[in-house]
């Protein structure tokens, strides 16, 4: 009965190993999981105010002020509209680059993504 | 209005706070003074040369406009559409602010409104704003715009609203019983790192337009955010006011009004008066007195006496101006 009942948890165990291996040899770039970090905007300022992140990393902002904010790239290659309270925009850096940004409403609100 | 004047004759010395503004002092900039009240007002008034200020709670003995042939009335951040717990109910406050000024004991010949007439650039918050102020007794209602009046379409629906008869971004001038009216647009182009801007079309623009005044024209303008360095760390200043205000050097009385920051402040340069009106929505704290600009919430008792009206009276031929903030109480 023991036995019987171990026997599905190493197929299972078998099978994860490998999918993971097929996965990690047949994976083309745009497969990858995608990663995600967070940035959030509190007290009229964005934090934190410099991230670090690999190439293909999706930025998620989200205002938890009261006032609302925007999200805007000094070269304008990405501008979110005015997020209210809760609000959120995402941005998805593809090329490495340092990229810097401000609020569109509040301009003494800068901070960068560092993209490698 | 009312309630305050009463209390004018009550007025003792210490209640003053006596400024010397010399008359043709263009040249005379080492005399200056900032003072800021949270909470109650400034009544301001010039006078052969010396600009004296009052605190609301002792005003001096005026004739609440009878004597004047302009009086108007300065309305700004309203903020339609806020409806956090600084304050949920910036419809009732703004309706306040219309009964103040509807109890004055002369009507003013008009109102200016310096910007962030809504929260968010929503058509029904503008909407709101026009019916409560087609309440006041005011023949006009005139405006700036606040950058959260131009959120996500470049200012196209402030215009298409607002913009009638306006330059650029919505820059216009106007002339009251010999006062000269500028509105300008500092909201617009926000560049990284930087406060409020005019841009090189409207300042030339301003050129022109008080080229052809004389001298001794008064001058009013309004813009949401002040022209002065308030609190830069704060954004709260126009990193291109000082060539505004070099084309009204030669002028002998200059008033500046502006919003944007939520209370009530004045400074005096030379022949500028700068004036900084409250919001009728929300209080915002002191400079650099809290982590960030952000709404002030206050107990839900105090809130009324922090937003407020100003009213400005215009005596035409002495070149005077007073400026009188009531608060919402």
């Amino acid at each position: 009965m023991k036995k019987t009942r171990f026997l599905p948890f190493w197929i299972v165990m078998f099978l994860f190993v490998l999918s993971f291996g097929a996965n990690s040899f047949a994976a083309s770039p745009d497969q990858k999981p995608a990663s995600e970090v967070v940035v959030k905007i509190d007290n009229f300022s964005f934090s934190p105010a410099t991230i670090t992140v690999p190439a293909g990393t999706t930025v998620r902002w989200t205002n938890n002020d009261d006032i609302p904010h925007s999200v805007v790239s000094d070269n304008k290659l990405f501008k979110s509209k005015a997020l209210d309270t809760d609000e959120q925009f995402t941005y998805k850096f593809d090329q490495p680059g340092t990229y810097s940004y401000f609020c569109g409403l509040h301009p003494k609100m800068t901070a960068k993504v560092v993209v490698q | 209005m009312h309630k305050n004047h009463a209390r004018d004759a009550k007025a003792a010395p210490d209640n003053e706070l006596l400024h010397q503004q010399d008359r043709d002092g263009i040249d005379r900039r080492g005399f200056l003074k900032c003072m800021a009240w949270a909470g109650t007002g400034a009544f301001c008034l010039i006078q052969g040369g010396v600009l004296r200020s009052y605190s609301l709670d002792g005003l001096p003995s005026f004739g609440g406009g009878h004597h004047a042939e302009l009086s108007f009335v300065q309305l700004s951040d309203s903020h339609m559409g806020f409806d956090k717990a600084a304050n949920p109910d910036v419809v009732g406050t703004l309706k306040a602010a219309v009964d103040k000024v509807n109890a004055l004991p002369l009507p003013p010949a008009f109102i200016l409104h310096t910007g962030d007439i809504s929260h968010l650039s929503k058509p029904s918050e503008f909407d709101t704003v026009d019916q409560i102020l087609k309440s006041a007794r005011t023949n006009d209602v005139f405006f700036v715009p606040g950058e959260h009046d131009v959120l996500n379409d470049e200012g196209k629906q402030y215009l298409e609203r607002y913009g009638k008869g306006t330059q650029g971004a919505g820059w216009y001038s106007f002339d009251k019983n010999g006062v000269h009216f500028v509105g300008l647009v500092n909201v617009m182009n926000l560049k990284a790192g930087g406060l409020g801007s005019f841009g090189g079309e409207q300042l030339e623009w301003l050129e022109k337009d008080v080229k052809h005044l004389s001298k001794s024209t008064p001058i009013v303008v309004f813009a949401h955010i002040p022209l002065w360095s308030v609190y830069p760390e704060w954004g709260w200043g126009t990193d291109d006011s000082a060539q505004a205000l070099s084309y009204l050097k030669r002028f002998g009385s200059v008033t500046v009004l502006n919003g944007h920051i939520h209370q009530t402040m004045q400074k005096i340069e030379g022949n500028v008066t700068f004036h900084t009106a409250a919001s009728t929505a929300f209080p915002q704290p002191k400079p650099g007195q809290a982590p960030s600009p952000g709404p002030m919430k206050v107990p839900a008792d105090q809130l009324r006496s922090l937003l407020g009206v100003t009213d400005v009276t215009a005596v035409h031929g002495k070149h005077t101006l007073a400026v009188t903030d009531s608060n919402l109480t």
